[in-house]
């Protein structure tokens, strides 16, 4: 069955097909109940686009084209976007058990992953999620530096790409510290340290990290706010902007498509 | 200046001062804690009878209070030699922080070597904490230490330089000495170190 889609909704026509003007099918009131109901949905998401305009946004972005070519390579980055989105979901139900505090952290952590309902799997979903979006960030990175993907006009996109890179790094090392046992409490020991070990800088950036010259009664609850207030919203912003680019400026080719070219100019360039 | 432009850069003017109002106070509510020394600590770790000059004693200390396991931290107790080679001066302690001067995991001290070795890079430390293997980039941090009513009292940490020479405690991976001490400034979070060794 297919339900009617307000004028703004419809697929747009493809090159060299014709517009069909007599609107054919949606042309009479509906009369029968069903049939209202049926409309019912369309008038709706007809009376938002008439005052929001969205439409014609989300159908420009949704059809938009793609190249010849496009393969299974191209979904990485939805796959790192989803990856993110897991991170932020599980990790909003993971804060409603977690506790930042020195004394609290280890317990409420074994609290949430052995009595909570479902706990366990949560926090593995937040754990193991962590590890498959930086190798999906990677694979991406990858994708598109060895696709040229980064080449004009989409340099832009590949400094916003790296600074989410780093961003989500920042991610991983703050979280790491949360579960607050021996190993997430000496690695941030030797993160934060190798941080004091930048010339001029470093000395004091150790010391905004830790909120002091040594591990504080504050250290962990600076990481949480980093962790899951600071980061999360930058990381949003861009990715947001990194999609913008990526719908305004289309998609590459993969490399091993040459462009079709008419047979005149190639005959041209032989003889 | 036509009346326009007095009053763009005028709006620009207030909405930057606004701007300013919020951010530099969040800003410097953040960075606080580099300019924020704590209280000076003594610890008693016992009686005087209790440590040797042959060999180190384990203590633990409370540098950090309130914050249970997390602010304690590891210190090797003993009595100072004043016969060569050590030179120190008599009547005095030695308190080695277990700090590793590489990137600080708590290293241990060997008795049967005489060395304190680090089990995360494989830092080695002759009796006094000079470096002799491994990545470390300067001796063991040390605690000032006093006697108080017979009871050795362990005080702020403070870091030396290759000659035991006393400076302002540094990071983990730090050098110190010469023109190191400008490309890792002292941090105003930390106490200034004893005037005499020991």
């Amino acid at each position: 069955m297919k339900l009617p889609l307000p004028a703004g909704f419809r697929r747009p026509p493809k090159p060299g097909e014709r517009v069909r003007v007599d609107g054919a099918g949606d042309g009479a009131a509906p009369t029968t109940p069903i049939d209202r109901v049926k409309e019912g949905g369309a008038d709706l998401v007809g009376w938002l686009d008439e005052r929001t305009g969205g439409a014609s946004f989300l159908t420009g972005m949704l059809y938009r084209k793609v190249p010849k070519g496009t393969n299974w390579f191209y979904t990485l980055g939805s796959g790192t976007l989803f990856a993110f989105v897991v991170q932020a979901i599980t990790g909003v139900f993971l804060a409603m058990y977690y506790d930042p505090s020195p004394t609290q952290a280890y317990g409420s952590i074994t609290h949430l992953t052995n009595d909570v309902f479902l706990g366990e799997f949560v926090r593995g979903m937040h754990k193991w999620g962590a590890t498959v979006m930086v190798i999906l960030i990677f694979l991406h990175m990858a994708r598109t530096f060895v696709f040229g993907a980064y080449k004009y006009p989409r340099e832009l996109n590949w400094v916003i790409g790296v600074v989410l890179l780093i961003l989500t790094m920042a991610m991983a090392l703050t979280g790491y510290l949360l579960p607050f046992d021996q190993r997430s409490f000496w690695a941030t020991t030797v993160a934060n340290n190798i941080t004091a070990t930048g010339p001029f800088v470093g000395p004091y950036l150790a010391d905004f990290l830790r909120a002091g010259a040594e591990f504080g009664p504050t250290t962990l609850s600076r990481f949480y706010a980093i962790h899951m207030l600071l980061i999360p919203g930058l990381i949003i912003a861009l990715i947001g902007a990194h999609l913008y680019l990526v719908v305004k400026l289309g998609t590459t080719a993969p490399p091993w498509l040459r462009a079709k070219r008419p047979k005149s100019l190639r005959r041209e360039e032989v003889g | 200046m036509t009346r326009r432009r007095a009053l763009t850069v005028g709006v620009q003017g207030i909405g930057g001062l606004a701007a300013a109002g919020v951010a530099l106070p969040a800003i410097a509510f953040a960075i606080a804690p580099i300019f924020h020394r704590p209280r000076e600590t003594w610890e008693s770790v016992g009686p005087t009878d209790r440590f040797s000059r042959d060999t180190y004693l384990t203590v633990v200390i409370t540098q950090v209070p309130g914050i249970g396991e997390a602010g304690k931290t590891t210190a090797f107790v003993r009595k100072a030699d004043p016969n060569p080679p050590f030179n120190e001066p008599a009547g005095t302690y030695v308190a080695i922080s277990s700090r590793c001067a590489h990137l600080g995991c708590p290293v241990r001290f060997v008795a049967a070597a005489g060395n304190f070795i680090c089990p995360c890079h494989g830092g080695v430390y002759d009796f006094e904490g000079k470096v002799i293997g491994g990545p470390p980039v300067r001796p063991l941090d040390r605690f000032q230490t006093r006697v108080r009513s017979g009871q050795v009292q362990i005080g702020p940490r403070y870091s030396v330089t290759s000659q035991l020479k006393p400076v302002r405690a540094r990071d983990p991976g730090e050098y110190v000495g010469g023109v190191w001490n400008v490309i890792y400034p002292p941090r105003p979070s930390t106490f200034p170190p004893p005037s005499s060794a020991g």
